[in-house]
């Protein structure tokens, strides 16, 4: 009767996790396919190379332009400025906080990174924009301070709290034996962490840093307030850019319901849907690579 | 009879703990000294008191004084002293790279960058370290698939790289088969004439079979150290024959 009961129970709750992991593919199919029904009345009314090649970003002229290039390349300009500098900056963080610092001043660390992570973005670009932007403007003197690089500044300040928190994790679980393996042939700390410590973290810093990525390319309320929102294609780093989550942001609101420019904003959630996939994907691999 | 490393009254602590007492004893140039006696009695703790390993232990604490031909270790910079005195650890710890690159690791942080150099001291090493003709084709793997055996001659070769005076060796066999175990017994002992050597093993026949002279440790103290014959045919204290003729550890 016992046993009967243990098989039920066990049944049960084998079929409840299963459930619960096939509702979750489950709902990021329906996103795909919900983003994919409405982006695909778009190109109904609207060529798809226009859309991916187009310049112009025009949506309320006569007839309006729906090319989302400069988005892109706005997108990936502040990504890829919020790389540079967060990807250095997070992975010495993290190999500071497991291999250098003292145990207080870890616990201090540690816990600094995990606020960070749970400040909402909107109070971060709130921030920004009051002191980060004026201080950019003055610093380089320049017409605004409201550009890619402090965008870029922003979400690598908002991409540093998963580099390091995870980074620090695959540091960590470097086993002692290579240290002192290294160590006990003369190797410095320094060589220890740099020819050791490093190449065997990689692979899950590398998924660490594709997340931070996928966090930044992702944002879209610090980037709207920052970055100057103007849909062209920078020349310098001091320029104003638009991005895609900003422009799907801040034009939701304006448009009607069902219009072509509405349709538009889901074939950009579309384009950014399969680009955060790719990086997820790319991470995963990396991640899988370490666990073995 | 040169002597390498003199030991002079050395006390250690783990926390409060004493774990060797006030030992005195000589290490003479190419010699292999085996140190045998049970579990806990003190044996990994010398032995990673030569190289300074210790001190990556912040509960760790010693008094007393090594001499390094004469020289006391601590006035020696770690790094050189942690290459002139060489280590091969229980579990072979290759490193998760290609067999090449886990000799040239070591040689290449001591300033060695020339590639010819380099992989003359690769085979050098390899052929020292008895596993040459097994790996010589395939220098590129990686080191983690060779066989434990294997691994723990890479980790001889590995040290033998950086041109070391003195090899520690804890317990090097004590997870390998009798092969394998053969054939790490063969390298110490061909290595005797360029190196001093230091074999901490548990296994008694093994010291019996490759050292020169033996010590045995009880809870932290040397009891006694002969010859191997010696020890074997009339040990001076009664704790060594108990400990040898298997009554006891
Ligand atoms: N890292 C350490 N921290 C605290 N105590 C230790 C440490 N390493 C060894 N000890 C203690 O020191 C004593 C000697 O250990 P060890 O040198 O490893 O002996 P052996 O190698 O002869 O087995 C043991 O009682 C052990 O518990
Ligand atoms: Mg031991």
């Amino acid at each position: 009767m016992k046993k009967i009961f243990t098989f039920i129970k066990d049944f049960l709750i084998e079929r409840i996790i299963f459930l619960c992991g096939i509702l979750a593919i489950i709902f990021v199919f329906l996103i795909f396919l919900f983003l994919l029904n409405q982006g695909i009345s778009f190109f109904g009314a609207y060529s798809l190379w226009d859309f991916l090649g187009g310049k112009f970003w025009y949506p309320a002229s006569d007839p309006p332009q729906f090319g989302i290039l400069s988005l892109v390349i706005g997108s990936l300009f502040v990504t890829i400025q919020a790389a540079l500098i967060s990807i250095p900056l997070g992975v010495m963080t993290a190999l500071f906080i497991a291999e250098i610092a003292p145990p207080v001043i870890k616990d201090i660390l540690k816990s600094v990174v995990e606020l960070l992570a749970a400040i909402p973005s909107v109070v971060i670009g709130f921030i920004g924009m009051i002191t980060l932007v004026p201080l950019v403007r003055k610093l380089f003197n320049i017409p605004t301070g409201l550009s890619s690089f402090s965008g870029a500044l922003m979400l690598a300040f908002m991409a540093m709290p998963t580099i390091v928190s995870i980074s620090e994790d695959a540091i960590r679980s470097v086993p002692w034996s290579y240290k002192e393996g290294a160590i006990a042939l003369g190797a410095t700390r320094w060589q220890t962490m740099y020819r050791i410590i490093l190449p065997a973290s990689l692979p899950g810093i590398m998924g660490a840093v594709m997340l931070g990525m996928g966090r930044v390319i992702g944002e879209t309320m610090a980037v709207m307030m920052i970055t100057g929102n103007a849909a062209h294609i920078p020349s310098s780093v001091f320029d104003p850019v638009r991005t895609m989550t900003a422009t799907i942001a801040a034009e939701m609101g304006e448009t009607v319901k069902g219009s072509t420019h509405y349709h538009s904003l889901f074939a950009i959630g579309l384009v950014l849907f399969i680009i955060t996939f790719i990086i997820n994907f790319i991470a995963d691999t990396f991640m899988r690579k370490t666990r073995r | 009879m040169v002597v390498k490393i003199q030991v002079n009254n050395l006390n250690c602590w783990f926390k409060n703990t004493q774990v060797i007492k006030s030992l005195f004893l000589s290490i003479l140039e190419h010699e292999i000294l085996g140190i045998i006696g049970p579990a806990n009695s003190g044996k990994t703790t010398f032995l990673r008191c030569l190289n300074r390993l210790n001190d990556l232990n912040p509960h760790f604490k010693s008094k007393g004084e090594i001499l390094k031909d004469g020289r006391n270790i601590n006035t020696i910079k770690l790094e050189t002293l942690r290459q002139e005195i060489g280590m091969v650890f229980a579990m072979p710890i290759s490193l998760p790279m290609s067999i090449y690159d886990n000799i040239t690791y070591g040689a290449k942080q001591h300033g060695i960058k020339n590639k010819k150099e380099l992989s003359g001291i690769v085979e050098e090493s390899l052929v020292k370290a008895s596993l040459w003709d097994e790996v010589k084709g395939r220098l590129d793997q990686p080191a983690l698939q060779l066989s434990g055996g294997q691994q723990q001659r890479l980790c001889i070769a590995r040290t033998l790289a950086v041109q070391p005076e003195v090899i520690l060796f804890d317990e090097p066999c004590s997870g390998l088969d009798p092969i394998s175990t053969a054939k790490v017994e063969e390298t110490m002992i061909n290595l005797k004439d360029k190196y001093t050597i230091v074999l901490v093993t548990n296994n008694v026949k093994q010291a019996a079979r490759v050292s020169s002279r033996i010590a045995f440790f009880l809870m932290g103290e040397l009891v006694e150290i002969d010859t191997a014959n010696d020890i074997f045919v009339k040990p001076s204290d009664r704790r060594t024959e108990d400990y040898i003729t298997g009554r006891f550890g």
